[in-house]
């Protein structure tokens, strides 16, 4: 019964919310825009025309729709190269921390005991630093690049789902058809991947929004820090750039990089949104 | 009672040291040898060992650790090396402006977004709530950076209302150069606090006292700011009074930006100086303060409450 809720109805009910589809809409543009751009021009995006020093936006030609930086570089591309390291980011710290999480708050709130004990101080633990100053002590210490970014945020941003995974786990444990499925016989390896598994899938589902926005956030803060990208196109530097040049009244590398962002992390507030209403419709 | 303390303290005892142990093995193990970063292009062989010699770094490393210790509990962090300040004066100069940028944001933070998480639990469903929460969701998504810049250039620059950065130690100057630091902090977190806050009272509205109290006769106004809000008022203070050991931190881009010489400064100028005593000190402090201010919520919770003990 739990397994066809997912398939069916939860996708009948997103796909019948206006919302969650633009939104859904609006993420996959970004991940297919940001490629394109990515493959295709992020050489360019890079490479300096001195004499297009910082023209202003204009409808001359589609790649100085936003104007262009101090080096006569496109706005343009640089954001949607832009968008192809934030979602990078944004995967790839997620693909760490979510089965990070997930094992840990598995393996605590199915066995309970000694390793319910040692898990739970070892996120209590990392809970007690702040987490922008872990992130900036792990990339500090793993030496300036986007690849110390995910890392950083892979391993520290676990902590939220291995509580939830738990907490769950825990209740799952006590539940009569997993209490009936031991009483059949079943191994444990078959109840956690049979029973208890399928039952985390709404967690990590609006755990992957969370985090992501999250990582999408501090990619921008921590290369605004200098400690992020380098070298690459980045939303973050691109803010860190726009710091002198508003001055001067040039905007539009700030609006640029700042309305990108945006979309972005409301599209996926939106998604998320929608999912757990889809979930816990007690949640309004 | 006294075991319950007992227990609560020897928790926390491990959690400092669980820190401890992890700070260490960050900026010691994986960090590797970190002198030629910070000497950067004056390093010679010479002042490489040094530099070694004054931060012990060529102790072996349970040495190390013993030595790392030691400074937790005697709040002596050496000296910073990019300014060779004591670090210890450095963190306690810092704590008083970052606090007076984030306890006046906080407070008013926390209070606006219960008054409005209320209000829009009063109109639930209606157009009033759902413009309450589309705000709150297009303000959590607008980037920090943004209103920062945005606010500095248009409101500070711009426009002239307010000064554009800086800070004073008398109390009334500083005020005028707080309004706008404050300003922004509270835009930043209001949406994030109405829908977080919005949670906790929605949970409180199908509960038995709410329906005994309508059954009353009592008006919708007074059931919501009288029982309402007082009971959802406990889950939501759990979660504002955790926070408040965070609050020493100020806001590392608010405080850059608006040059408050405050801790979220000192750590930008100590990342930009490569200044790693000063990094590694500054996690451990305010990792320790979580700690402590942690475990006395949990121990004042236990005497205003004994139930909490059993659990």
């Amino acid at each position: 019964m739990k397994d066809i809720v997912y398939d069916y109805r939860t996708i009948n009910y997103l796909v019948r919310d206006k919302w969650a589809v633009l939104s859904g809409v609006v993420i996959i543009a970004y991940v297919i825009l940001g490629l394109i751009s990515n493959f295709k021009f992020a050489d360019y995006a890079l490479t300096a025309t001195v004499s297009n020093s910082y023209l202003p936006p204009s409808f001359d030609s589609i790649e100085l729709i936003f104007g262009t930086d101090l080096f006569g570089r496109s706005v343009l591309l640089k954001t949607l190269c832009g968008a192809y390291t934030a979602i990078k980011v944004g995967l790839i710290a997620v693909f760490i921390s979510i089965p990070i999480g997930v094992v840990l708050g598995l393996v605590a709130g199915y066995f309970g005991g000694l390793v319910d004990d040692v898990v739970v101080w070892f996120y209590s633990t990392i809970a007690s630093i702040p987490n922008i100053i872990l992130l900036i002590a792990f990339t500090y210490v793993l030496g300036r690049g986007i690849s110390s970014v995910y890392i950083a945020l892979g391993l520290t941003t676990w902590i939220g789902l291995a509580r939830l995974v738990r907490a769950e786990v825990m209740r799952e444990k006590e539940t009569e058809y997993v209490l009936g499925a031991r009483a059949l016989g079943a191994r444990s390896s078959r109840i956690i991947f049979r029973h208890v598994l399928p039952n985390l899938r709404h967690l990590v589902t609006v755990t992957f929004s969370v985090q992501f926005i999250h990582a999408v956030k501090a990619e921008v803060i921590l290369s605004f820090l200098g400690l992020g990208a380098y070298g690459t196109p980045s939303w973050g530097v691109m803010i860190n750039d726009s710091k002198q040049e508003l001055v001067r009244g040039i905007w539009w590398q700030l609006a640029a990089a700042s309305g990108a962002m945006f979309l972005l992390v409301l599209a996926f507030n939106v998604f998320s949104d929608s999912f757990e209403h889809v979930w816990d419709p007690k949640v309004k | 009672m006294r075991r319950y303390f007992l227990r609560k303290i020897l928790h926390s005892l491990s959690i400092i040291f669980g820190v401890a142990l992890i700070i260490f093995t960050l900026f010691h193990v994986i960090g590797g040898d970190p002198v030629y970063e910070i000497l950067g292009k004056y390093a010679n062989a010479e002042r490489a060992q040094d530099l070694r010699n004054e931060y012990g770094l060529n102790k072996p490393l349970w040495t190390q650790f013993i030595l790392y210790l030691k400074q937790i509990v005697t709040f002596d962090y050496g000296r910073s090396y990019a300014t060779r300040q004591s670090i210890s004066e450095i963190l306690s100069n810092g704590i008083g402006p970052s606090l007076s940028l984030t306890l006046p944001a906080f407070v008013i933070t926390t209070v606006l977004a219960v008054s409005i998480s209320l209000f829009s639990a009063f109109f639930r469903g209606k157009l009033t709530d759902r413009l309450i929460l589309l705000l709150s969701v297009l303000g959590m998504s607008v980037p920090v950076l943004a209103y920062i810049l945005f606010g500095q250039y248009f409101l500070a620059y711009k426009l002239g209302l307010f000064p554009i950065s800086g800070y004073a130690h008398s109390l009334g100057e500083r005020i005028s150069y707080l309004v706008l630091p404050v300003l922004i902090w509270i835009v930043i977190n209001l949406g994030y606090d109405v829908r977080y806050f919005r949670v906790f009272i929605s949970k409180e509205l199908n509960q038995d006292y709410v329906r005994t109290a309508r059954a009353k006769g009592l008006s919708e106004v007074s059931v919501f700011t009288k029982h309402i809000l007082r009971n959802s008022l406990v889950p939501i203070l759990t979660n504002v009074v955790i926070q408040i050991p965070f609050l020493i931190l100020g806001s590392l881009l608010i405080e850059n930006f608006f040059s408050i010489p405050g801790l979220g400064s000192v750590i930008v100028d100590a990342i930009n100086s490569r200044d790693f005593p000063v990094i590694k000190a500054m996690t451990t402090l305010v990792s320790m303060l979580f700690i402590i201010g942690h475990l006395i919520t949990d121990l004042l919770y236990a005497v205003v409450d004994p139930r909490i003990k059993i659990q």
